[in-house]
């Protein structure tokens, strides 16, 4: 157990420090959020309407951020090579960077999302029903964005090959989400499409660690 | 006879018959299918457009048949580590491509007419048929950007299982969310709801159409064998 925890702490570092970190996802979220009255012009009742829905895109897009330097730091300076070695398996390794990736990453994301969405004109009671989306689709994005990552390993490019592996296995997610808000908002019943994207994130915790030790062990090979 | 295909020799031996043979029984399929379905009566509904159902419907099928191919092609080539089922999965990605392309323009001209709009973003499926293709670009970019021949297979590998996850959201889409799009009519419970004027071109259609791909993907396999064989041949002259 003590192994996970300091690996874990490493990764949390290393994740923190990592480009700049929870202030970058964070810092480009909200310019991308600003963006939008800029592009659609200030009337209120049409930001409001649109508010919560593209909070859910950018944050999406905004996880997808700091993914490349997830792997390839460790495997350009052969620490991947020694975790290999390590007393853990590479599933784990790589099950506990996507985790502290969640934590630096999507965790104050989703801390910043309610804010953003009601910035833009949403009702102040879709707060709880945002974060715990962004919570919970933060999973998913941290998971799936590092099977990409992990994949881009042996590739010349990484950071734009990884948004296309990866952008459109987010879908489903960014699907359950936005329709988790959308039917809070309109009243409807909501815990059918949140108990989805939960169920999605749990599976992608549960399977891609095995995506993602095989893309290493191939890279390394 | 799975087995008996893995020995590449006797691949490139059946192959080189069968796949000149399911061509050309496609292609009559097809022709037949859709000589059928032009000649067939206008719906009460949809007019003369039911018709882009025949050239619709079962490329839409065999673009998720194709996904299922390539999942099952890298499934064996990671398990078994054998070099035509590699060869299998990176010719099926380029003609899935193609068939979801097609499904997705038709389905457009399909959808002007009949809900207004080229493409509707409230149905499900429109969308995930999308996804579906850009899961094979995203494949191909995959595959294509990785310079070492062997470990850009074996990632290429890992996206497709990963990705046919997607597969049964394709399927069940269609349930999850009621929406604009056709439900399930050809094959449910109690009988299909397609009139036999209309199923039976659609069924030679969507037979023709499987055959066709599965000539494809055996000339697209044997031309990949070949290209290796070059690639190795080349080698071996450079190095003597």
């Amino acid at each position: 157990m003590s192994v996970v925890m300091v690996l874990l702490r490493r990764e949390l570092s290393l994740a923190w420090a990592r480009g700049g970190g929870a202030l970058l996802a964070v810092g480009f979220f909200v310019a991308a959020a600003v963006m939008l009255p800029l592009s659609l012009g200030p009337t209120p009742a049409r930001l409001a309407g649109v508010s919560s829905g593209v909070t859910w895109v950018v944050l999406s897009l905004a996880s997808l951020l700091s993914l490349d330097r997830m792997f390839e730091r460790d495997f350009e300076d052969g620490a991947l090579d020694l975790l290999a070695l390590g007393p853990l398996p590479l599933e784990i390794v790589s099950a506990i960077k996507c985790f502290a990736q969640w934590t630096v990453s999507g965790a104050p994301l989703a801390l910043a999302a309610p804010v953003v969405a009601i910035g833009l004109g949403a009702r102040m009671t879709v707060a709880p029903m945002i974060f715990a989306a962004a919570a919970l689709g933060g999973l998913a994005f941290a998971f799936l964005g590092g099977t990409g990552a992990a994949l881009a390993l042996a590739s010349r490019r990484g950071g734009v090959l990884i948004a296309v592996v990866v952008l459109p296995l987010l879908t489903p997610p960014v699907i359950f989400g936005g329709a988790a808000i959308a039917n809070f908002n309109e009243g409807l019943p909501w815990v059918g499409a949140l108990s989805l994207l939960a169920a999605y994130a749990l599976g992608c915790v549960a399977l891609t660690p095995f995506a993602m030790a095989g893309a290493c062990r191939n890279a390394q090979s | 006879m799975f087995a008996a295909l893995a020995n590449p020799a006797r691949f490139m031996a059946f192959s080189r018959w069968a796949a000149p043979i399911l061509g050309v029984l496609g292609a009559g399929l097809v022709g037949y299918g859709l000589w059928l379905g032009l000649n067939a009566p206008p719906d009460y509904q949809q007019g003369e457009t039911v018709k882009i159902m025949f050239i619709h419907v079962p490329a839409a099928w065999v673009s998720m048949m194709a996904y299922a191919c390539l999942g099952g092609a890298s499934f064996f080539s990671l398990v078994f580590r054998h070099a035509l089922a590699d060869a299998a999965a990176r010719a099926v990605a380029p003609l899935g491509a193609i068939f979801t392309g097609i499904a997705l323009v038709t389905g457009m001209l399909w959808g002007r007419p009949m809900w207004g709009a080229w493409w509707v973003w409230g149905d499900a499926r429109l969308v995930s048929v999308l996804v579906l293709f850009l899961l094979f670009l995203g494949y191909m970019a995959l595959r294509a950007s990785i310079d070492d021949e062997a470990k850009g297979a074996r990632a290429a590998e890992i996206l497709a299982l990963v990705g046919l996850i997607n597969l049964p959201i394709i399927k069940y889409s269609v349930e999850w969310w009621n929406t604009l799009h056709q439900g399930e009519s050809v094959m449910r419970a109690g009988g299909s709801a397609l009139a036999p004027v209309y199923l039976t071109p659609l069924l030679l259609t969507g037979a023709g159409y499987s055959l066709a791909f599965g000539a494809l993907w055996l000339a697209r396999i044997r031309a990949e064998v070949w290209r290796r064989r070059a690639t190795s041949l080349a080698l071996r002259a450079a190095l003597a």
